[in-house]
């Protein structure tokens, strides 16, 4: 017996109001002169644009690695038999989770109205080392100091979600071997929370990347800071957020591509190898891109 | 240390969670070499008991000694002091462990599973580790899955790794809570079968099981626990065969 398959008018009407929106508007940007794509994508190619996107990928790496060790450490302090230092993270989390970080950013750029002098050493002696807080407390270690001590704060979240679903009776098996707690995290508990904890760290990377524009607030020289400058100058302003956004879009594409790398090797033991083509695996990782990072208010 | 004194002795054990009282009072001793199973209904204490032997449970009053060493605390004379954890772990580790769930860990192959402990706690060289390790998993049949991960590999193979993994650390004694509870009927044999060759070379063993057949064939002593006490204790035959107590006659006609 012949079979009629279903039909499904609308999906083909949908797909067409996709295609005519998507043309019309790709013909009104190629169009509309005032876009200037020549002097955006001269920009994109310029030495400052260039130094300004390093910058911005050095803070993401610096804040990233701060963010992860010390939200580790703050994870770790939440599952202690402490009280007082279980209370100290929580107490962490919820300080840094609750201001906003451009708040934070400019709040440890001013820290020196705060503490002029900052010294090291022992309460009640003579410190050992005094340093001005004018000098230390640069644009760029205010910015440091905010991004990283504020991403801990949400890593340590992540950290300790993956910490969780470790199965208990690992650490017990690990405990019978006689390994210690240390060596029981680091062998056994990190690798396997690390499955967990990958995923949303690749997005909090990505996150931080964008988030990395606010410390033009305080003039240190990232992508969007250098843009700025230049556009104040010559007023063109829209070239240059163009310009700047394929910078940002480059580097974003570049980090998912990375996520997805390190998901696999993440996953040993728990996946047969991964044998599809590196091509499909660009267009997984672009469709990861695509989809909505779950936004947080920083 | 001679053959006669006990290589686990246990001293008016009592430990409880809360306000729940989950061991009331043990008393026991395994000599080297025997074989101790013990049985009982769900939640009468067998693998709280294992546990505080191996001390990953502390106990509230009563003394465990392994070897003659006293676990957890040292002896001071006028005072118990707790051990520093160092201490505790060099002792765990001359207990091995086999658990009803296996707990292989999954990121490590079946041959990184048995020389983590070799190389990571007791220091032994890469090289010497992995002969040994290789040696373990021929014994117990599973020479050819050396490289396999835990997923791709059945229960009873996961247990009998999980086997080679605590023989690895050259245990003075092995502990095993229902290691066979959550096999397939099938795959019980091949780990009872390890189990066996493993109590014939002599190794001290207690074991928590529902495998009445393997306590009558395999065990030399029978411990039957309720309630957190030890209801009877005795030569495996007599216990199993010829239980004294109604309650122990009334558990072994429940799982047999
Ligand atoms: N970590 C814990 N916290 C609170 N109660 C516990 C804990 N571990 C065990 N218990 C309780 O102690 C009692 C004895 O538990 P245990 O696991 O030793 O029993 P069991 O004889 O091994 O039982 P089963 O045959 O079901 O394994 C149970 O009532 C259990 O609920
Ligand atoms: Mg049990």
């Amino acid at each position: 017996m012949p079979v009629r398959p279903l039909r499904r008018p609308w999906r083909w009407g949908a797909g067409a109001v996709i295609i005519v929106v998507a043309a019309l508007l790709a013909r009104s940007i190629a169009t509309n002169p005032r876009f200037e794509w020549s002097v955006a994508w001269d920009y994109v190619f310029s030495r400052q644009l260039a130094e300004g996107a390093l910058m911005t990928l050095q803070l993401t790496v610096i804040c990233m690695v701060i963010g992860v060790a010390l939200g580790i450490t703050l994870a770790i302090m939440r599952q202690s038999d402490l009280w007082l230092v279980r209370r100290a993270a929580d107490l962490y989390v919820w300080f840094f989770r609750g201001t906003p970080v451009l708040v934070q950013i400019i709040f440890w750029f001013n820290l020196a109205a705060l503490y002029p002098v900052i010294a090291v050493g022992v309460p009640g002696l003579e410190p050992w080392v005094t340093l001005d807080a004018n000098t230390i407390i640069t644009p760029m270690a205010a910015a440091l100091l905010a991004l990283g001590l504020n991403e801990a704060a949400y890593m340590s979240e992540i950290v300790r979600a993956g910490l969780l679903s470790v199965d208990d009776g690992q650490r017990e098996a690990a405990q019978s071997l006689g390994m210690s707690r240390a060596r029981i995290m680091r062998r056994i508990v990190l690798p396997q929370a690390m499955r967990v904890i990958i995923p949303p760290t690749g997005n909090e990377t990505i996150g931080m990347l964008k988030t990395t524009a606010l410390v033009s607030v305080v003039a240190v020289a990232d992508l969007l800071y250098v843009t700025q400058t230049i556009y104040s100058q010559t007023f063109q302003t829209i070239p240059l957020l163009i310009a700047a956004s394929i910078w940002y879009i480059t580097l974003t594409t570049i980090l998912s591509i990375g996520q997805a790398r390190l998901e696999k090797r993440y996953s040993r033991g728990a996946h047969e190898v991964d044998t599809t083509p590196w091509t499909h695996r660009v267009r997984i990782s672009l469709a990861r891109f695509h989809a909505p990072v779950p936004r947080r208010l920083s | 240390m001679n053959v006669h004194t006990p290589l686990i002795l246990a001293e008016g054990v009592y430990k409880r969670f809360g306000r729940t009282e989950v061991l009331r009072g043990i008393d026991l001793a395994v000599a080297p070499g025997e074989v101790c199973c013990i049985i009982g209904p769900s939640g009468s204490g067998k693998s709280t008991l294992l546990r505080c032997v191996n001390h990953l449970e502390k106990i509230q009053a009563g003394r465990i000694w392994v070897d003659g060493q006293m676990v957890g605390y040292a002896d001071h004379g006028d005072h118990l002091q707790e051990l520093p954890d160092r201490e505790v772990q060099r002792r765990r580790a001359q207990i091995g462990m086999v658990f009803q769930r296996f707990n292989l860990f999954p990121h490590m192959t079946a041959l990184e599973n048995v020389v983590e402990g070799p190389i990571g706690v007791s220091r032994r060289p890469r090289a010497e580790a992995e002969e040994h390790a290789r040696w373990l998993l021929e014994r117990v049949g599973l020479a050819e899955k050396a490289n396999a991960y835990p997923r791709h590999l059945s229960g009873g193979q996961q247990q009998r790794v999980a086997i080679a993994r605590a023989l690895a650390m050259r245990p003075r004694a092995m502990l095993f809570d229902e290691p066979t509870s959550a096999l397939d009927p099938e795959l019980v044999g091949e780990v009872l079968t390890v189990m066996k060759a493993l109590a014939a070379e002599g190794m001290t063993m207690m074991v928590v099981t529902h495998e009445v057949s393997f306590a009558r064939e395999v065990a030399d002593t029978v411990v039957f626990m309720d309630e957190g006490q030890i209801v009877e204790h005795g030569p495996a035959r007599d216990v199993i065969i010829d239980p004294q107590s109604p309650r122990t006659r009334e558990f072994l006609t429940r799982v047999s």
